[in-house]
């Protein structure tokens, strides 16, 4: 049973037949004779197909508000068929105990399961298979604030995972993470991936910087000064991040908790126009631009230690800007105008082995900005104007292949989520700047959030357990 | 209908009465003409002496008010000198999109700034180079910070030193025109000239 789910975007997926139960129509093309009787692998071509997925409706306030936003970060994750029951969510499900005969739509069940955890071990699995679902999603409470969330595999008949969490009161400002952090464990218990569910996503509007749950809930002003911001970056470990504000003609650095909202300004940095900060990897490290009469220019500061200010780039012509970090930490890629337009390179971490990274056509090809380097290190997306409009591109690293991503409308300054495979980015697609998300490997594309003039995305890594986003 | 022209009348006339009742206390009685013996001319002299103490003291008020005004108008000359220059230093210089260059005609605007930094030497402005919004917002605070030092560049080069001059990029960030047209755009690939210290009283050059 170690088999993982290839799916979405591999068109050919190694998966155990036990788990290849997939909507009706494919049916067919399924070999069901191997269920209970042990694993079969075998090599299934399902190109676009997705694994179903049923949550089942549940009736208690706070684990309705729950089901809904679980439910919707399943479908975010772009890995799933979410299956709506017949009846929609206003059926009750009874969760059978064993040898009970289960009922999907039973008047007098309740879906709370009277008997705990003990009752929700089986499932009318056949039928649930026949809705096309491969797994179903439960919500239970459990004695004391301990909800249990069962992950049931429909295909082989049994419970995949059982997932405890204390959660928060519907009103507490945690709830929604705690949430969102389960639908997370639900995705990786299923397909044994990573998700992005209890991420958000830093941006600037007004001149201010907020936050907002990858869902488009919850949006939170962070900085707290009247100093126009720009440019948020994360730390890796989700727990601080940076960003720079105007004063008084200088660009100055900070350094902000999520938890505490209590921010420090970068040491070293005040006197000059500092912008674009990106945390090393491992956090002890800023690296920024520095505009002056010299031009624009990487720097790193040492921020455990505040101090032992080092140049990487001299562009005494020509400007150095956008840095961004290998997530191994190796190599940091770059703005720069030394042929002319801004373009994409690429150096070691220590400012040696300059080289172009993304390739172009010198004098044909429009300027690049804006890189971010994946979480996974095999990409960097960025934005090229085409045209005399802005369009997103992933620079493939080992190939340097160079992939257009967008074409409608303008799109800017793309953010990965840690899965490297969501981007967040600004588009007037819609008639107005705003931000949106797309799956890279589907194409999908939804609004994070409808309100004009946001702009420059930072998507946070996987958020700890303990990180609260009261300012 | 045929009554209205003659109420009209009527009421002029009423009107016009009342005007000639309304001006006749203005007309003054005739002063009764003083004897000629010698202690109505004794009177008289001393009449006159007093009128004429009245116009002395009359014309050194006069000459007291012309030397007020000719202070007040000298003092608003020079205000008004200040005012000038600050609007001469204020003048902004504009760019080509994605440029840094000084335009041809942009240069006399910089000699302008060079002359008023010579004849004030306590004079020290800042610079902010600004971009219009079509290019990526990170870079255009590079491209601004290139704007700023072009125009310092200019200004030092003519042999003003370097310390009374502060760069600064604002990108995209403080446009001032607010469409999204190519009018709006060029007004704000523009460099601004602001004052920071000795500007409470400026030379013109």
């Amino acid at each position: 049973m170690t088999a993982v789910w290839r799916s979405g975007g591999l068109a050919v997926g190694v998966s155990a037949a036990l788990l290849t139960a997939g909507p009706p129509d494919h049916l067919t093309a399924q070999d069901t004779s191997a269920i209970g009787r042990g694993v079969r692998i075998g090599i299934i071509y399902r190109p676009g197909v997705r694994p179903g997925m049923v949550v089942l409706p549940v009736h208690a306030p706070a684990l309705d508000s729950m089901r809904t936003i679980m439910s919707r970060d399943l479908d975010y994750s772009d890995r799933f068929e979410l299956i709506t029951l017949p009846g929609g969510d206003s059926i009750r499900v009874t969760t059978a105990a064993p040898g009970a005969r289960p009922s999907a739509a039973g008047g007098t069940g309740r879906g709370t399961g009277g008997g705990g955890a003990a009752a929700a071990t089986t499932l009318n699995y056949p039928l649930y298979q026949a809705l096309g679902a491969d797994f179903a999603v439960a919500v239970m409470p459990a004695p004391g604030d301990t909800t249990i969330v069962t992950v049931h595999d429909v295909a082989a008949g049994g419970v995949r995972r059982e997932l405890r969490a204390r959660l928060p009161a519907l009103k507490d400002p945690g709830f929604r993470l705690v949430v969102h952090q389960l639908a997370d464990r639900v995705l990786e218990a299923a397909l044994g991936v990573g998700g992005t569910a209890a991420t958000r996503v830093l941006f600037v509007m007004d001149g201010k910087v907020y936050t907002i749950d990858q869902d488009g809930a919850d949006q939170r002003l962070v900085s707290s000064s009247d100093h126009q911001a720009m440019s948020p970056a994360w730390a890796a470990d989700g727990r601080r991040f940076a960003y720079m504000e105007f004063w008084q003609g200088h660009g100055r650095l900070f350094i902000q908790e999520v938890a505490s909202g209590k921010r420090a300004p970068v040491a070293t940095t005040g006197q000059a126009l500092d912008f674009t900060p990106a945390f090393s990897p491992d956090g002890k490290t800023l690296a920024f631009s520095r505009a002056t009469e010299e031009g624009t220019d990487l720097y790193t500061v040492n921020i455990k230690d505040g101090c032992c200010l080092q140049r990487l780039t001299v562009g005494r012509f020509y400007d150095n800007l956008s840095p961004t970090y290998s997530p191994d930490g190796q190599r940091i890629a770059f703005v720069s105008t030394r042929a002319g337009l801004p373009q994409i390179y690429a150096m070691a971490a220590d400012g040696t082995d300059q080289q172009l990274f993304a390739p172009f056509d010198y004098g044909a090809t429009g300027s690049s900005n804006a890189p971010e380097w994946s979480p996974d290190g095999q990409t960097v997306a960025f934005h090229r104007d085409v045209g005399g409009t802005l369009q997103v591109f992933v620079l493939d690293v080992r190939t340097r292949a160079v992939r257009q991503l967008t074409s409608v409308g303008r799109n800017e300054d793309p953010t990965w989520a840690p899965d490297s495979r969501h981007m967040a980015f600004v588009s007037d697609r819609s008639g107005y700047r705003q931000l949106w998300i797309i799956d890279v490997e589907t194409g999908r594309i939804r609004p994070l959030l409808q309100k004009s003039g946001a702009r420059l995305p930072a998507w946070s890594p996987r958020l700890p357990e303990t990180a609260s986003s009261t300012p | 209908m045929k009554r209205l022209p003659l109420l009209l009348l009527s009421g002029l006339v009423v009107a016009a009465m009342a005007a000639c009742g309304g001006k006749k206390p203005e007309t003054t009685v005739a002063p009764a003409q003083p004897n000629a013996d010698s202690l109505a001319e004794i009177e008289r002299q001393r009449a006159d002496s007093a009128a004429r103490a009245d116009r002395e003291a009359k014309e050194r008020e006069e000459a007291e008010r012309d030397r007020q005004r000719r202070i007040a108008d000298s003092l608003a000359a020079i205000g008004k000198s200040t005012e000038a220059v600050r609007t001469l230093l204020a003048t902004m210089i504009h760019f080509d999109y994605d440029k840094a260059l000084i335009r041809g005609g942009d240069a006399g605007v910089l000699d302008q700034k060079v002359a008023i930094l010579q004849a004030n030497p306590a004079l020290r402005i800042r610079i902010s180079g600004h971009c219009d919004e079509r290019g990526s917002d990170e870079y255009n605070l590079a491209l601004g910070n290139r704007r700023a030092t072009a125009a310092k560049q200019y200004v030092v080069s003519h042999g003003i030193d370097g310390g009374r001059i502060e760069t600064v990029s604002y990108g995209e960030e403080r446009p001032l025109a607010s469409g999204h047209d190519e009018d709006a755009w060029a007004q704000n690939r523009r460099d601004e000239f602001e004052i920071l210290s000795g500007g409470e009283s400026l030379k013109q050059p």
